[in-house]
């Protein structure tokens, strides 16, 4: 956990005051729309098809259970009850008045929330895994790293006015938790052959109209290097970014249009005349940043406590449950616990009031008081006692969060869609519901292993559809919602943009089809225990089009 | 459209030439970008304030043979999103160190100023005379800043390292 001090509390608050003078010019007419909409988006407010939404910030995907209650408060009182929790780490609400939403700010300032650069052309949320300083396979916890990062470019005076926005992930694992190649910027912290860490350094990914995966610039950054670099990096594209087409705007264009080496060269140039200066980190800086993230104080225990093993044989739902829902933690005795926010029929992402209440407390007992978001759209207890696993998931299933459907079929990412957003071309949400609601059985779901899907509700891509196993995007063809097919995306440390499979297909046939898709997967793999995605790596998309499409 | 310089608005010294138009003497001018090049020789040894006006899509590095006989570099805001004069900025005062005035032109408006002092500019046509007249308030809306900038002020982690005080939370108003 994070603990933010008396600096980070005054800028949140100032950040209030200012917005708070913002919002009132706005209502009194002295602001234009066209004026007040940089100042909104980069407070994270957005106008949407049926009100202002609220975008708020959860860096590195850390909140603490005092947070999650400001959340459950923030939606009971300004919104309906509900928040909607985002595939950037982020939580939306989206029914917030403009004249509340000072006030609704100011209440979450107090918890230490904002937000700050979550939306408009400036450097967005930084993600990380979130998974961050629990995983057994990470080098170091990365989110000293972001936290360095984010604070850097929080109101930068140079960095906020860019052609357009920029995200940026790090990730220090053997797995790639947090999508790297699919960011504007992603660093990875490994070590080099002399035994040293630094970070490998990509540009350029991003997915939308235009998908790229982000290539490789240096290959090793010392540490002490990162601020200065990442400040060349947004430097460049600050002044060579294209502003005269917003599709083309993303520094993914720059890299394309110079070509990966030219636009290093660029980068370097820039680095090797700033890089020793203010910007150098001093081992002081960097442990002054990683001293303020607490870990708990975790009680020596062993793993597979005897309590365990009984309640496995004794049900065969908590069985269940834990075989999905629960991952090694690297401290003997405890681990890491997921909460599916994908119930058969709901939207995924999406919790009640009631439920972040609920599940603050249960952090409270079971996790050390702290939780976890990820880029799935799922929550995570990060500290849970092994012993303890069989209360929490009574508690767990008792507000509808233990389905065990993590990383299946009905495990969806689907960005909101035409339901609330005014870019989207197509309904998102009910296309999950509906493919939900067709693998209902989970004996069905476990026989297809690991699979996912992911929906956008148009060309923007907020629903990551390039990078899912299945990808789903809808259009818009002659006023009609259509939607395009992919396979064979994924968005792990082997990134990989999916292949169309066929032709368009109607709203009302988009379930017919994934269970077609299903369908021919079970037929075509070569063994059970080859993954959906490994047997369309294997024999690619045509024999999935062949059996899907024939009889269409 | 006001001139803001050293918090307060000001009467702007300088003449804006164009392109062709003929350049009196003594009087401090700001002539384009293309006529500082092309007649640079003349214009550095004429008696009077140099400025130039230079637009956002041209390296700054352009400028450094005649920086040391400029007294004034104006940047260009064309819309208030449109920040490429921010790098600009910083780069002359940071990379080519450029001491005289940097001012800021276009599309400015109260909520820029702090990023703008920030990025080394110290001059403003503000577009708006309400905004001008606030502007010495506006830039005490942050008493914290992470990154360190032109203003001087000391990033919170340098702040933090030396043990400084935090500054009270001010109630928001």
């Amino acid at each position: 956990m994070y603990v933010y001090d008396a600096f980070d509390r005054t800028l949140v608050a100032e950040r209030v005051a200012e917005f708070r003078d913002q919002v009132a010019r706005r209502l009194s007419g002295e602001l234009t729309e066209e004026e007040f909409k940089p100042l909104r988006l980069m407070n994270g407010v957005y106008l949407q098809l049926h009100a202002y939404m609220l975008r708020i910030a959860i860096p590195y995907g850390t909140l603490s259970s005092a947070q999650l209650r400001k959340l459950a408060y923030v939606a009971r009182k300004y919104d309906r009850g509900y928040g909607h929790f985002t595939t950037r780490q982020n939580l939306q609400f989206h029914w917030i008045k403009l004249e509340e939403l000072p006030d609704a700010m100011g209440a979450l300032a107090e918890a230490g929330m904002h937000g700050m650069q979550t939306s408009g052309n400036c450097v967005r949320n930084i993600t990380t895994d979130q998974w961050a300083g629990v995983a057994p396979d990470e080098l170091e916890d990365p989110r000293t790293w972001a936290e360095l990062i984010r604070q850097h470019v929080t109101l930068h005076p140079e960095f906020s006015f860019m052609p357009r926005k920029f995200k940026i992930a790090v990730g220090a694992s053997h797995h790639d938790r947090a999508a790297l190649r699919i960011h504007d910027l992603g660093l990875r912290l490994h070590r080099n052959g002399a035994g040293e860490s630094g970070f490998e350094v990509m540009v350029g990914g991003g997915l939308g109209r235009t998908p790229f995966l982000a290539k490789t610039i240096k290959p090793f950054l010392p540490k002490r290097d990162v601020l200065s670099y990442v400040e060349a990096v947004l430097r460049t594209y600050n002044q060579f970014g294209r502003r005269d087409n917003i599709y083309k705007a993303r520094i993914k264009i720059l890299v394309h249009e110079l070509g990966a080496e030219a636009f290093a060269k660029e980068v370097e140039a820039e680095w090797q005349s700033i890089k020793d200066g203010a910007l150098a980190l001093d081992p002081a800086a960097v442990s002054e940043i990683a001293g303020r993230f607490v870990y708990p104080d975790y009680e020596r225990l062993d793993d597979g406590p005897p309590e365990l093993a009984q309640a496995r044989r004794a049900d065969a739902r908590f069985a269940a449950w834990m075989g999905n829902a629960v991952d090694n933690h690297k401290v003997p005795g405890y681990a890491i616990v997921t909460l599916s926010l994908k119930p058969e029929g709901g939207t995924p992402g999406d919790a009640t009031a009631a439920q972040m209440d609920a599940i603050a407390d249960l952090a409270d007992r079971y996790s050390f008081g702290e939780v976890r978001v990820g880029h799935e759209q799922n929550l995570t207890l990060p500290h849970v006692a092994q012993r303890d696993l069989p209360d929490l998931w009574r508690a767990l299933d008792a507000i509808g969060v233990a389905t065990p459907n993590v990383g299946l079929v009905s495990d969806i990412i689907a960005c909101p869609g035409l339901d609330y957003c005014s870019l989207a071309n197509a309904r998102s949400i009910p296309i999950a519901q509906e493919i939900t609601r067709r693998f209902s059985k989970l004996d069905l779901q476990r026989d297809l292993g690991r699979l996912h899907i992911n929906i956008s509700g148009c060309i923007n891509a907020c629903g990551h559809h390039h990078v899912g196993h299945i990808g789903i995007l809808g259009v818009e063809k002659n006023g009609e919602e259509f939607y395009q097919i992919t396979l064979g995306g994924k968005a792990d440390s082997d990134a990989k943009l999916g292949a169309l499979v066929g032709p368009a297909v109607p709203y009302a046939k988009v379930a017919d089809v994934v269970e077609d898709i299903a369908a021919a997967y079970l037929e075509l793999r070569e063994r059970p225990d080859e993954l959906f995605i490994d047997t369309v790596k294997r024999i690619g998309v045509e024999p999935f089009r062949e059996r899907v499409y024939a009889a269409r | 459209m006001p001139l803001v310089e050293n918090g307060r608005i000001v009467e702007d010294r300088y003449v804006r030439i164009l392109d062709d138009a003929p350049i009196p003497d003594r009087l401090p001018v700001i002539v384009p970008a293309n006529r500082l090049l092309a007649d640079a020789h003349e214009l550095v040894r004429r008696d009077g304030s140099l400025g130039v006006l230079w637009p956002n899509d041209r390296r700054v590095a352009e400028l450094e043979p005649w920086l040391g006989h400029l007294a004034l570099i104006a940047l260009v805001f064309p819309k208030f999103r449109d920040g490429r004069a921010y790098s600009q900025a910083r780069l002359l005062r940071e990379t080519y160190g450029f001491r005289g005035t940097l001012r800021a032109t276009g599309d400015v408006l109260r909520d820029q100023f702090h990023f703008l002092v920030r990025a080394g500019f110290d001059s403003f046509e503000v577009k708006k005379p309400a905004d001008a007249r606030v502007f010495a308030e506006v830039l005490g809306r942050y008493s914290v800043y992470y990154q360190p900038g032109a203003d001087g002020q000391a990033p919170a982690l340098r702040r933090r390292l030396r043990g400084g005080a935090a500054p009270k939370v001010r109630e928001t108003v």
